[in-house]
Formats: C-alpha cells, structure tokens, sequence
C-alpha cells in the first residue's frame, strides 16, 4: 500500500517519460483554461469586490451565442462581432440592473446576487438556444485543428493538440494585454483606485458606474474566449458550467485580486489534478479530479490563508 | 478641564514595592516585517492606579495595549503579569486573567442590543453546558438571570437603561463607547486598558466618561491603563505617565514630571535638527 | 391597535428574556401551531402534505441548521447538501444495522455523524474567513458527494448507487418507506422540526448563542473578551451540522424514498443559502419563510400557465421557473437584502402604530 503511494507512481514517471510529458501537456492545457475563468473572476473582484459566480455561466452563454448566432446563417466572423457586442450589453445591464442598487452590501449579499443572476442566465440561455449540446464552430473561425505527434525518446510520442496551442497562446496574449491595460491606461488606473477604495474612487471624480461596466465587459470578453476553447475541446453545453467551480480553488491558491496568481494558480491545479487523477486516482478509485483541486488548495491555505501573491494581513484593533 | 476631581485631594499612594506591581514590560520589542513598531520598552503598571500611555500618533501606543492583552506577540521581551513571567498566550487567556479592554475604534458587537453586548462580557463567568442551554427552564435559566442582575448593576452604573434593548449600530458614537466600557466592566476585570476612551466626544461627554473612569478605579479598585491625546483629561486622571515617541519610550513619570520633560516636548511641538 | 404591547409590564428578568415577551407574538405562534399539528391534517389532501408540506419542513429545518453556521456565527458554507447527505447516508446504514431500532431515534441519531463530519471541515475556519472559507467548504462538498458514489458500503451495494428507504414503523403506523401515509410522514417531520427549531431558539438566546454571534461581529473583540475562536466555531458547525444532518435523513426517510449521491449535490446547498439569505440571515422564522419562497414558489410557477390558460412545454415552464426566481432572488436582494425577516419586523412596526403612520 505505501508503495503504491509513495513509489510506484514515481516509477512509472520514470519508465514512462512520454506518458509523464503528454500528462503534463493535459494538466498544461486545463491549467490555462482554469485560469482564464479565474481571471474573469479576478477582474471583477479586483474593480468591486464582488465574488462572481455568474463567471461560469457567462462563459456558456457567450459559446451559446456564438454558436446560435452562426446556426442561424450568420457568418462564422460577424457572429463573433455580434457576440462581443451582445456580451457588451449583458454588462451593461448588470451593471445598471444588478451592481448599482447592491452597492455597498456586504459580500455575501452580492455573491448571492450573482447566483441569482446564474439562474437566470441559465434560464435564459436554455429558453433560447434549447438545452442540448451544441458543437463549437472552431473551423469557420479558423482556429487550428489536427494535432502534431513529437517523438521522444527511443519509444515515446507525445502528441500536442493545434488547438490547445492555440488555446495557450490566446490565453498568454489576453493577460498580457489586460496587464498593459490595467498598468498603463488612465482607466486601468481608475480601476485600480475603484478597487482600492471605492468611495476614495468616487471623490476624485471616478465614475464606479463605467468602470463596473466595463469590467464587466472585459470579464465578458473573457469568457468568450474560454467558451471558445473550451467548448473547442468538447462541446458548447451548460455541463461547462461546472467547470466554474474548478476555477475557485485556483482564485484561492492565487488570491482573488492576482492576475498573475490566477495564471499561476490554474497551471497548479491543472498539473496536480491530471498528475494526481492519472498516478494516484485508481488507489481510492478513480474520479478524484472533482474534489482534489480543492483540498490542494485546502491544505495550502492552512499554511498560507492570504493565498500565493496576497500580502500578508496584519489584524488591527 | 476644573469640572474633573482633581487628583491631588486624593490621598497620595505609598510608594511602589515590588508587590504592587501588577503588570511589568520589560524591554519588549515589536516589529512587523521591516517595520518596528515597538523598540525595547520597559514600564510597570501598579496595582490600583490609573496609567496614561501617551505620545503622538504611530508611536505604538496601540500595539503596546495588543503586546499586553496577547494579541500581538513581541518579537523580544518579556511581560511580567502579577508576579509571574507570561510566556506566548492568546487573547481568550489574557482575557480570563482578568484583563479586559476598549477599543480605538468602537469594537462593539453591531448586530447585537446593548444589553446583549454588555452580557457577553460575562461569557467567561457563565458555565451552562450546551445541554442544558437547549432546555433553557432551569439551570441555564437561573444562570442567565443572576448574570442579568449583575450587568442590570452596571447598566445603572453607566447611566443607560434607556438604550437597554437598541441595537448598538444604531447608537450615536458617544454612547457606543460608554456601551464598549460596560461590556469591559462587565468581565470585572482586574486590569481594564482603555484605547482612547474619549476620542471624538465633545466636552460634555469627556465629563461623564471621565467620571466613570475615576468611579470604576476608586469604587471598584480596578487598576486601569489608558491611552488618550486629550492632555488635560490625562494629566487630571492619572497617576502616572508613560511617554511614547517612535516606538521608543521618551518619558515616564507622573504627570507634573512629564510635563517638563525637554524629550516630550520636542516630541510634541517638534524641534529644529 | 391589535398589536401593540402597551400595558404589558414585565416584572422580573424571567418574562423579559422569555422566548415571545410579547402577548400577542406567543398567541401567533400558538395559533400557527394549531394550524399545522390541527388544522392541516384535517383538511389537506395528500398532494399538498406530500410536495409541499413535508420539503417545506424538511428545507425549513435545513436552512435553520445553515442559519446557526452563517446567520449566527457568520461562517459562509456551501457544503451543506454534502453534511445533508452524511445524516441520510448515516441513518441509512443505521436502519440496515439496527432494523429494530425505532426509525425516527435513527434519524435523530444520525445527525451526530454529520455533526463529526462537518466539526472535522469546520477545522480550516480558524485561519480561514469569509469567501476563502466558503470555497473551502465546497471542498466538503466535493469530497463527500464522491464518497457517496465511490464508497459502495454506503448504499449497501444496491446495483443502481442509489439508497432505498425500507418499510418501518411507530407505534404500529408506518412513517417510512413507500406504504407511509403522508399524513403520517406529515406528523413525524413536523414534530422533528418544531422540536429542534424551540431548542435551537433556547441555544441562540444564551451564552452560547451569543459567543457565535461576538464572533459573527467582531471575531477579534470576542476573542480578546474570552471567547475561544477554534472552540466556537467548531460547535457551530457541529450543531449546524447536526441540524442539517437531521433534516437530510428526513428529507429521504420521510419524503423521497430513494436518494441518489446528486440528491445531495451543490445545487441542494444552493437552494438552503437561499432559502437562508432570503428568509434574512440570523433569523430563524426567516428560515421557515426562506424555504417556503424557495420551495413554493416554483411549484407555483407551474401551475400557473396552465390555471391561466396558456399551453406551454413543460421544458419550458422549467427555462421560465429558473428565469423568474434567479430574477425574484436579485430583486428581494435590492429591495431588502436584510430578508423577509426584516421585512415582518418593519410590518410589525407599522401594526403597532396601526392606524397611524408613526
């Protein structure tokens, strides 16, 4: 038994590195998919404090619409547009509909208004688009298919998906842009200040109501993208919705203001969740991916509660 | 400031043996990460008097009161409560040794009446085990109602029957610090450390806090430290005063010795380099 | 002019601190309780005791044990579907190992394992607060909902996962599996969760309930006033657990039937924070009409096309219940965020000036 734990794993990493390497790529490719959704749930919470359940969601029903949209006979780039616009407008409305009358409640409030808000998105999107799964139309946007096989080793293959390259590479240019964005544009600053303090924000003439929205927005672009690829490497269905939960112990492992811990959080959990699932899983029997990612970062927070890039919290009286 | 009972008509305490000490700092440093809030402090508090900590704002005033009732750990140094040396402990310990506190800014519990909030400070002294809290007639009962009684007492004492069943948070700011005293005093502490007690009350105010503080000292003989920027609230209340400036003390002594200290003037009115 | 307490002098500490001081609050509750142990029975037919009576209790119940965790002790969990299903599963195995044993000292019985589970996942709470603490629950969640399904023990082996509630009775009446009457599940649930809401009422008026509620306010106050933090907390979660655990058995013992691990899934602890946050955190008659809005109003939802006359998919009947609550959810949330229980005590302030308006 305790070799089974402590050993065996270890030897089959090594008499199989292929095997060990293509398990990495998997826990590669989910970390970054994990740690875009965190990273829309950073942004929102960074600009207002307010825990975003809805992220998910969002992200099924920026896919639905894509995809609507083009089964509908609009072309493959327009829907796109079209979606980027109508995810614009679901901001808007949140923001004037949701967000604004629930300034200043406490935090468990505003958590609860986004589940309200998940019912009704999925309310919504199933009463327009049907329940059922649908395909994601990543040809007629161009996105890569097929795959690359690398040989390693004297035996080995490790085979790389184009579209989780791809995949990878958009993530890696969506937070490098978000970080110009909120480092050097005047509105980045403004949405730092917002979140730092809100009614210090307000004061030197900040308007919360349009940096709200366009948070909101940008989490909503966000999750676009996440529905694309995501959906890419499935299907476009409301079953993704539960892969918002997943990007919850990442925000824990990275803090929930982090964008660079939201990336380095989801690439833990992705590797320790494909790792641990493929070496450990079949000694409790199998299935553990639903709940190891939380008690990694369950054990990691009884060391660190601040997470991984928060500050160190001095209580004062 | 002549509205407050001047100290001096009082009779004059014998002189500190080793005995009366209640509570002695020694050399106690305190830093968070780079920053040294506290720097090698030593003073004593004696039994029964009444100790100002001053000094001007971030000179650790307030981290000394967390250093004595546990809620900060000093990183050197060491505190000497009634005669034995007190290694690490938590705040819940400090509390059931009978030292009890106010805060700078209000503490109170805010979804909880005043009344409720004055009976938590008996939480230590009640023993009711969970059992018989369910059943409620009985015990528990009669627990509740004795404890009632005593906090009824100070309810009298502080002057507030009135706001008896309001909820604190509704409370104007004076009257959620004369609640926070109450909930101290309800703990009947030994030694009650007061975080500016009169901050942001108008004269008025001052006056009746004032005198709750003199009463609880000479009534109840309760040793009490407290810190406070009103200078002539300080210098008519205390025996004694220790002098804080950038963590280090500058001054300790009574309050006519302070007063003419050249450190604390420079601290206070600042002083060409 | 009905309500008011005027002329009601109360003369020791005993009438004052009573669960009711108010005459005319002890003959509501009075009349509300003649309603449902008399007036119900009497005259519902089995479909209101069965769909909605029996899972009002039960949710009620299980909100009022999630209550004392957030509403009292201010620790958010989204675990409870999980500590739910640990006192079904516990009062399953129960049966199966002690057939003999009278069905609702089972339940009651199994709550305690809940209470052990949930004491061990409210461990992290000491160094944990607030939202972290909350995803760590789901950790519970995740991990227990996986034990339903992967520990075969648990469901004895039956080849579809799922638990099957056997035959039992008391006092010669059958109160579980499928012969049970409503009417007779009705009672047992009833009395369950009226016992344990009077008891829970006594617990949070004393000692006890008033160091969770310190440490809901001002958690470092408290603990400077005595109050052990880790010890605290731990009891909240173990009695929350408890509770919710007894509600959880109840749910599949005395409604269902049969439960599969997703009867216990996230969506269930979902539902119960709802319920909690609507019915007005801390307060336990909001639990009871948190659970009723939850519970009532989407079975409501779907009578309505048809009373009105519209033919629609039942598909999509389902698609508008889910718009029309999440929509309900946000609008009470602007509109009181502080519950229903907020929004009784401000109507009861209008009916003691009543006919004035002030």
């Amino acid at each position: 038994m305790l070799y089974d734990i402590f050993i065996d794993p270890f030897v089959q990493m090594y008499q199989m590195p292929d095997f060990f390497l293509q398990v990495l790529w998997e826990g590669f490719v989910a970390g970054i998919l994990y740690a875009l959704i965190a990273l829309g749930f950073v942004l929102i919470f960074k600009a207002s404090g307010v825990f975003n359940f809805a992220q998910g969601i969002m992200v099924v029903f920026a896919g639905l619409t894509l995809v609507g949209l083009h089964e509908n006979g609009v072309p493959a780039y327009l829907a796109l547009i079209l979606t980027i616009g109508v995810m614009g407008i679901l901001a808007y409305s949140i923001e004037r509909v949701v967000m604004r009358p629930l300034v200043n409640q406490p935090d468990i409030i505003l958590l609860m208004a986004t589940i309200g808000l998940t019912y009704f998105l999925i309310g919504f999107g199933e009463f327009i688009f049907g329940g059922e799964p649908k395909r994601m139309i990543a040809d007629e946007l161009g996105l890569p298919t097929g795959s690359t096989a690398f040989e390693f080793g004297e035996r080995g293959l490790v085979i790389l998906q184009h579209i989780d390259v791809a995949a990878a590479v958009i993530a890696i240019i969506m937070v490098a842009t978000l970080g110009v964005f909120f480092n050097k544009t005047r509105i980045g600053r403004a949405l730092r200040a917002v979140a730092d303090d809100h009614q210090a924000a307000l004061s030197v003439g900040i308007s919360l109501n349009q940096i709200w929205a366009i948070v909101w927005f940008a989490a909503g672009l966000v999750a676009l993208a996440t529905g694309i690829m995501w959906g890419a490497r499935s299907d476009v269905s409301f079953a993704l919705e539960i892969i918002a939960f997943k990007a919850l112990p990442v925000l824990i492992l990275g803090g929930f203001t982090s964008i660079p811990g939201a990336i380095i959080g989801g690439l833990i959990i992705g590797f320790g969740e494909k790792i641990g699932e493929l070496y450990w899983g079949g000694l409790v029997g199998g299935g553990i991916e639903s709940w190891l990612a939380y008690i990694i970062a369950l054990i990691f927070l009884l060391f660190r509660p601040q997470g991984l890039f928060g500050e160190k919290i001095i209580e004062r009286v | 400031m002549n509205a407050f009972v001047a100290k001096d008509e009082l009779p004059q305490s014998v002189p500190a043996t080793n005995s009366d000490v209640l509570l002695r700092v020694d050399n106690v440093s305190l830093a968070f990460g780079g920053v040294k809030a506290i720097t090698d402090i030593s003073f004593d508090i004696l039994k029964g008097e009444i100790r100002a900590i001053i000094g001007p704002n971030g000179a650790g005033k307030t981290s000394m009161l967390n250093v004595i009732n546990g809620f900060y750990h000093p990183q050197e140094g060491t505190i000497t409560w009634r005669g034995s040396v007190r290694s690490k402990m938590r705040p819940y310990e400090a509390a059931s040794q009978g030292i009890a506190r106010t805060f700078q800014n209000v503490a109170l519990f805010k979804g909880m009446t005043t009344l409720d909030n004055i009976m938590s400070g008996r939480s230590l002294k009640m023993h009711r085990n969970f059992f018989w809290q369910l059943l409620w007639r009985g015990p528990a009962e009669r627990e509740e109602i004795e404890h009632r009684r005593k906090v009824e007492d100070i309810i009298d004492f502080l002057e507030i029957q009135a706001i008896r069943k309001t909820p604190v948070g509704r409370l104007p700011y004076g009257l959620q610090k004369r609640v926070e005293l109450g909930r101290a005093l309800a703990m009947e502490p030994e030694l009650l450390l007061l975080d500016e007690p009169m901050a942001g009350m108008n004269l008025e105010e001052k006056e009746d806090m004032s005198r709750f503080i003199l009463d609880v000292n000479q009534e109840f003989g309760t040793t009490i430290a407290l810190i406070e920027h009103d200078m002539g609230v300080v210098m008519d209340l205390s025996d004694r005063v220790v002098v804080l400036d950038y963590g280090r003390k500058i001054a300790d002594g009574s309050p006519e010795d302070v007063q003419k200290s050249q450190a604390v003037i420079d601290a206070y009115l600042g002083v060409s380099h | 002019m009905f309500y008011r307490e005027a002329g009601q002098y109360k003369t020791s500490y005993e009438a004052d601190q009573a669960l009711f001081p108010i005459r005319q609050d002890l003959v509501g509750i009075g009349v509300i309780l003649l309603v449902a142990f008399v007036v119900i029975p009497l005259t519902a037919n089995d479909f209101f005791l069965a769909s909605i009576m029996i899972p009002f209790l039960v949710f009620s119940l299980a909100a009022i044990g999630l209550n004392v965790l957030t509403g009292f002790c201010g620790q958010l969990s989204l675990g409870t579907g999980a500590f739910m299903g640990v006192g079904a599963y516990a009062a399953y195995k129960l049966t199966t190992i002690f057939p003999d044993v009278n069905v609702v000292f089972l339940v009651l019985l199994s709550g305690f394992f809940a209470a052990f589970i949930g004491a061990i996942f409210g461990l992290p709470s000491l160094r944990i607060k607030g939202l972290y603490l909350a995803v760590t629950t789901l950790a519970a969640q995740f991990f227990l909902e996986w034990c339903f399904i992967r520990i075969p023990w648990l469901y004895n082996y039956n080849a579809s996962g799922a638990i099957e509630i056997p035959k039992r009775e008391m006092f010669g009446v059958v109160v579980s599996g499928a012969e049970a009457t409503p009417l007779a599940r009705y009672f047992v649930v009833l009395s369950i969760t009226v016992a344990i809401a009077f008891l829970i009422a006594n617990v949070l008026r004393g000692r006890i309930g008033r160091s969770w509620m310190m440490i809901r306010d001002m958690d470092i106050a408290a603990e400077l006033m005595g109050i052990r933090p880790l010890q605290t907390k731990l009891m909240a979660f173990a009695v929350s657990s408890y509770i919710c655990g007894v509600a959880g058995a109840m749910m599949v013992f005395f409604w269902l039937n049969a439960a599969e691990p997703s009867s216990y899934s996230i969506t269930l602890s979902f539902q119960i924070l709802f319920m909690v946050i609507l019915g007005g955190l801390g307060s336990l008659g909001g639990a009871f009409l948190g659970a009723a809005f939850i519970w009532i109003l989407p079975v409501a939802l779907k009578f309505i096309p048809g009373a009105i006359g519209i033919e629609i998919g039942a598909e999509t009947v389902e698609h508008l219940t889910f718009m029309v609550v999440g929509a309900l959810i946000i609008f009470f949330l602007i509109v009181e965020p502080h519950g229903f229980a907020r929004l009784w005590q401000i109507a009861k302030q209008k009916l003691r000036v009543w006919p004035f308006p002030y």
